[in-house]
């Protein structure tokens, strides 16, 4: 699972934001056959060529990861970059694949290509519900089902720290946390970390690679300049 | 979880990660030391800090005589100079919470690793949902609050108090001894963990009576509540069943998760299928190869 759906903002704050996962149905009960994880492959080697932000195996991680140094000359390196061939080859088992977007045209055209693709997979879209529904509509399909994030109840619009909180919750399964979230703001306004080494660092710590670093980098520039 | 001490330098990076705040230094120890009723054994710790090997004993000499020149030792803020985290051996009951915040790690009772189960997301496959009923999806413990099992039991008594029946693959769901009251196994109760989702689906038309019980438990509880709404589209993708009375609730939903209806039972038999070029999409923006 991505837990995608419950990721704190405004529709508008979505609007670079699309996630566009698969995932076979497991239950014996679905009765689904077939080859899931080939399937997956192609969903996956489909994305990567539509420019997407991340791309996320849920079982071994996106295309941020922690590093592992074995030598003490590993605190002065260079930092990691996206890898998304690491994700693509090391893809074993079925499970949620998923490819984040920061560009709706790159979004609703991988969609298109993945209805004609016909794989089999259920394909979901996480995004503002006019996002996914325009996506939909480009590619000419009728939505099937529906899950409505009905938002964190008794967190307002107006509470504070709430860029905090959009970034900590672009990792549904709450493994970033708002301390570090909050760290990282107070980094880039103290111009001590860029916006991009900001939400990079905090990529690594969602494990399921569909952390926005496109989102969280225009958050963390309006945190810089004081834009609530 | 554990932190080894002769490792530890206490540069207090993982004081940040964690996600329940249950890291801290220890002011007599001088190590970083983990709140163990409050670690809910997700290791975000463990598994998101890059690793470094830094001789402990020379890090901590260089701290203290930087410290004097009032210089602080810092490194990159999610890595561990040391490799001091450690997995602990967990056995039941503890052994519960890293089953439900840890996200790599795939529940017995589902196989899928996560906290809840397929939903509405495989829903074009396995029609859980169907047309007229409403699947819910009752979060407790986000944002990096957590909740404990007894806050669930709250939950799942109201519930079950309405007459309602439990998703039975899910993992909240395998823990009840009796899913006629909600009662969930007393050894437990006391466990806490980062979230954890309670799955239910009623008829349409109970859909606001759910919402009042949801309602009234959150008041009686030490943690958040987020609620996920699934339904099932009309044949031309609309859906004016739910959103409408949503609406009356006071609530604006602003995102989700739609699924697009492409599953189907047989999967596409990819043998003789054009390769995609791999060249061509393995290149993003900023690749590397590592």
């Amino acid at each position: 699972m991505t837990n995608t759906l419950h990721r704190y903002g405004k529709a508008e704050s979505f609007v670079d934001d699309y996630i566009v996962f698969s995932l076979p149905a497991k239950s014996k009960a679905a009765g689904q056959t077939g080859d899931a994880l080939a399937a997956q492959k192609r969903f996956m080697q489909i994305a990567a060529e539509y420019k997407p932000a991340s791309l996320g195996d849920a079982l071994h991680g996106g295309s941020l990861r922690p590093t592992k140094s074995k030598s003490i000359f590993g605190h002065w390196g260079k930092r990691n970059k996206p890898n998304f061939k690491k994700v693509l080859e090391g893809m074993s088992k079925a499970g949620t694949m998923a490819a984040v977007f920061d560009s709706r045209a790159n979004a609703e055209a991988f969609v298109k290509r993945i209805k004609e693709e016909d794989l089999g997979l259920s394909v979901n879209i996480s995004s503002s519900i006019d996002n996914a529904k325009n996506a939909c509509k480009h590619a000419g399909i009728p939505r099937h089902s529906i899950a409505y994030s009905l938002g964190f109840e008794d967190v307002g619009d107006n509470t504070p720290g709430k860029q905090a909180i959009m970034l900590s919750t672009m990792c549904g399964h709450g493994m970033l946390s708002i301390n570090l979230a909050q760290k990282m703001m107070s980094f880039v306004k103290e111009n001590r970390r860029t916006p991009k080494e900001a939400a990079e660092t905090m990529a690594r710590f969602c494990s399921c690679g569909i952390f926005n670093t496109t989102r969280a980098r225009r958050i963390l520039e309006d945190v810089r300049v004081g834009v609530k | 979880m554990k932190i080894n001490p002769a490792k530890c330098v206490a540069c207090g990076n993982c004081t940040y990660v964690c996600p329940m705040g249950a890291i801290y230094i220890d002011p007599l120890l001088q190590r970083a030391t983990i709140n163990r009723d409050e670690c809910v054994e997700c290791y975000a710790c463990y598994n998101g800090l890059s690793k470094e090997v830094l001789p402990p004993s020379t890090v901590r000499f260089v701290r203290r005589t930087l410290a004097n020149f009032r210089v602080r030792f810092e490194p990159e803020p999610d890595v561990c100079p040391t490799t001091a985290f450690e997995p602990d051996q967990l056995e039941w009951p503890r052994v519960v919470r890293r089953a439900f915040s840890d996200p790599r790690v795939p529940h017995e009772s589902t196989g899928v690793s996560g906290r809840g189960t397929e939903e509405v997301k495989t829903n074009d496959v396995t029609d859980r949902v169907g047309i007229g009923e409403v699947g819910f999806t009752i979060e407790l413990g986000r944002p990096g609050i957590g909740a404990r099992f007894r806050d669930f039991q709250e939950m799942s008594r109201a519930l079950a108090k309405a007459g309602v029946s439990f998703e039975k693959n899910n993992p909240i769901s395998t823990l009840m001894t009796d899913v006629t009251t909600g009662d969930i196994r007393t050894d437990i109760l006391n466990e806490k963990v980062m979230s954890a989702i309670i799955e239910i689906k009623v008829p349409v038309a109970r859909t606001e009576e759910i919402m009042r019980i949801i309602w009234e438990v959150e008041k009686r509880i030490p943690t958040q509540v987020v609620i996920g709404v699934g339904v099932r589209c009309d044949a031309d993708g609309e859906e004016t069943m739910v959103l409408p009375i949503l609406e009356k609730l006071g609530y604006n939903p602003q995102r989700a998760k739609t699924n697009i209806g492409l599953g189907r039972k047989v999967i596409r038999d990819l043998t003789n299928a054009a390769p995609i070029s791999a060249d061509k999409g393995a290149q993003p923006k900023e690749m590397v190869t590592a």
